[in-house]
């Protein structure tokens, strides 16, 4: 039988995760500007120039599908496309279809690029764009998933390796609150009407919106931390049984807590109980994977202070227990009382994105680049370190003012006089959240450098691979 | 049968299919050695031939 074993190298599809790679840096960057841009905008109003597609209004859904669909997913893509094929054990199902999502999606960017800026937009949040996109954005995805699962069906292997679990999970997950939700009623080219109306809208829009975090969000990037925490730190994860009990626990779960987003208002109320109730059981499955991830190192936490790339990891780890924390408590329907429609809100999302999402995507990026362009090591391991420290400084000084701003603009507007009265004002309550919004702006810029040292990091790294390959030479790298 | 009962019942069935999975994760010792292969075959990615050979005097077993 020996014979029949392999002795070459498998010849991995590595170009489209080379594309993507490069890309998730590029809307990073983008996207994140955009983000301080907007932030700017509450602080010094003057910055939208009387100009129509530079208002908050326009620009503040173009941030939102910046970071989640075009550097989140572009990341999804990219690490989904390097762990399916190296646990598996082979190339890409296809390669055709493999470019074909690259294209696709970057053609979905763009198209959001132009139209949410001219206005066009569907108004559901999250799911902006208008249906000719949507129906791009449908088909990428199957072409995603059949890549996917067609590469999990040729594996060489017995066993499929859990982030493919996770990925897979996030990709079927998707296509269907993407179609569910989509669905409408064309009237132009670039105008269509959903085909939810009233309370059952709002409990579509929120079906998908939550499901969106749970499995985009979440379940796509555990099978990242999956895959990258123990590969970064040379250790197998700490508990492959738990991650098993894990997967089946997250998504048997998430999908049922989505009302959590809809308090108070004309849904159903048992239904914002169960919102409730299963949001706070949520807490349990989250943290599973949180302390699974971080334990990876445990015997091994001197590396912490070596390696910054497993230091973005493991942080990102912290704060996404930080944020399945907080948000299980904002679930309780008397605590959301208070957060709803507040900063406080805004906070828990960038806790989630900017800790959990962002982080885990840098550390696993600084993992790949060096991997994907034939060199051994980034160019720069201090650069890493101080992007390290840039982030981390950046996300605090973000969701510190939120969490302030948030319970102060709860309290204003709850707050009543004597006679019934309210005590404040809503401009009062603006007016006293400016010197907040500005902590947020130092904040946001801090990560934005951080993301332009990162980028110049891995283009050096990038262009010695180059002049390393076009020498002749292959560097061995693991 | 009624919209409650129907989400009742297929809530029992999720329930249980977990438990199921929870129980087999602990107790299978077929699975728990799956497991630890599964857990180190990601350090052994360019090796190709060591997941065919540590796949081999599993599937004699089973047999
Ligand atoms: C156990 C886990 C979690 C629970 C139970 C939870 C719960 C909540 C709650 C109660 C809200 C506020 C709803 C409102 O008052 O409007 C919220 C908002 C949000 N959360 Fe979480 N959260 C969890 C984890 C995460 C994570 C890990 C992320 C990662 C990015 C995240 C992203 C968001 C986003 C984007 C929103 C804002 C939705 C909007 O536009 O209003 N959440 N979450
Ligand atoms: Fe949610």
């Amino acid at each position: 039988m020996s014979q029949t074993i392999p002795q070459q190298p498998i010849e991995y599809n590595m170009k489209v995760v080379r594309q993507f790679t490069v890309m998730t840096i590029i809307w990073g960057i983008v996207g994140m500007a955009l983000g301080v841009l907007i932030a700017a905008q509450l602080v010094w109003p003057e910055l939208n120039f009387n100009t129509p597609w530079l208002t908050y209004s326009r620009l503040r859904p173009l941030h939102t599908n910046a970071v989640i669909f075009a550097f989140g997913t572009s990341a999804l893509f990219a690490t989904s496309y390097y762990v399916v094929q190296k646990t598996c054990r082979t190339r890409l199902f296809s390669d055709k279809l493999a470019a074909f999502t690259f294209w696709g999606w970057q053609a979905v960017i763009l198209s959001a690029v132009i139209t949410l800026p001219l206005g066009i937009t569907s108004t559901k949040e999250y799911a902006e764009l208008e249906w000719p996109i949507d129906i791009l954005i449908a088909v990428t995805w199957i072409a995603y998933a059949i890549v996917f699962f067609g590469t999990l069906a040729i594996r060489k292997t017995s066993h499929i390796y859990v982030a493919n679990w996770f990925y897979g999970g996030f990709i079927v997950v998707i296509a269907m609150l993407h179609i569910v939700n989509s669905m409408a009623v064309p009237v132009s080219f670039m105008k269509s009407y959903s085909m939810y109306s009233g309370a059952v809208d709002a409990m579509i829009q929120w079906w998908y919106g939550h499901n969106a975090v749970g499995f985009l969000l979440t379940a796509g990037f555990l099978g990242m931390m999956y895959y990258f925490v123990p590969k970064q730190a040379e250790r197998p994860v700490y508990s492959y049984r738990l991650s098993v009990v894990h997967f089946w626990a997250l998504i048997s779960l998430y999908i049922w807590a989505g009302p959590h987003h809809l308090h108070y208002t004309a849904l159903p109320d048992w239904t914002q109980s169960l919102g409730m109730v299963m949001s706070v059981i949520l807490f349990v499955p989250s943290w599973g994977g949180m302390i699974n991830g971080i334990m990876t190192l445990s015997g091994a936490w001197h590396k912490l202070r070596t390696d910054p790339i497993l230091r973005f990891l493991i942080v990102s780890l912290s704060f996404y227990g930080m944020s399945t924390f907080e948000g299980p408590m904002m679930a309780i329907k008397s605590v959301n009382a208070l957060s709803h429609y507040t900063d406080w809100t805004v906070g828990h999302v960038h806790s989630g994105a900017l800790g959990w999402v962002a982080m885990i995507t840098i550390g696993s990026m600084y993992y790949l680049v060096p991997r994907l362009f034939n060199q051994k090591q980034l160019h720069s391991i201090k650069l890493v370190n101080v992007h390290f420290w840039l982030h981390t400084i950046g996300v605090v000084f973000y969701i510190v003012s939120m969490w302030i701003s948030g319970v102060m603009q709860g309290l204003m507007w709850r707050a009543t006089n004597a006679d019934g009265t309210l005590t404040y004002s809503f401009v009062e309550s603006v007016q006293a959240s400016y010197p907040f919004w500005a902590g947020r702006f130092v904040g946001g810029v801090f990560i934005v450098v951080g993301m332009l040292i990162m980028a110049y990091n891995c283009y050096q790294t990038i262009q010695a691979g180059r002049r390393e390959t076009a020498a002749g030479n292959v560097v061995q790298t693991a | 049968m009624g919209f409650g009962e129907w989400h009742g019942i297929w809530t029992i069935i999720i329930l249980v299919l977990f438990l199921a999975i929870v129980g087999w994760s602990f107790f299978s010792r077929r699975a728990k050695k799956q497991f630890d292969e599964a857990a180190n075959s990601i350090f052994e990615e360019d090796k190709a031939s060591s997941v065919k050979e540590s796949d081999k005097p599993e599937s004699k077993k089973d047999e």
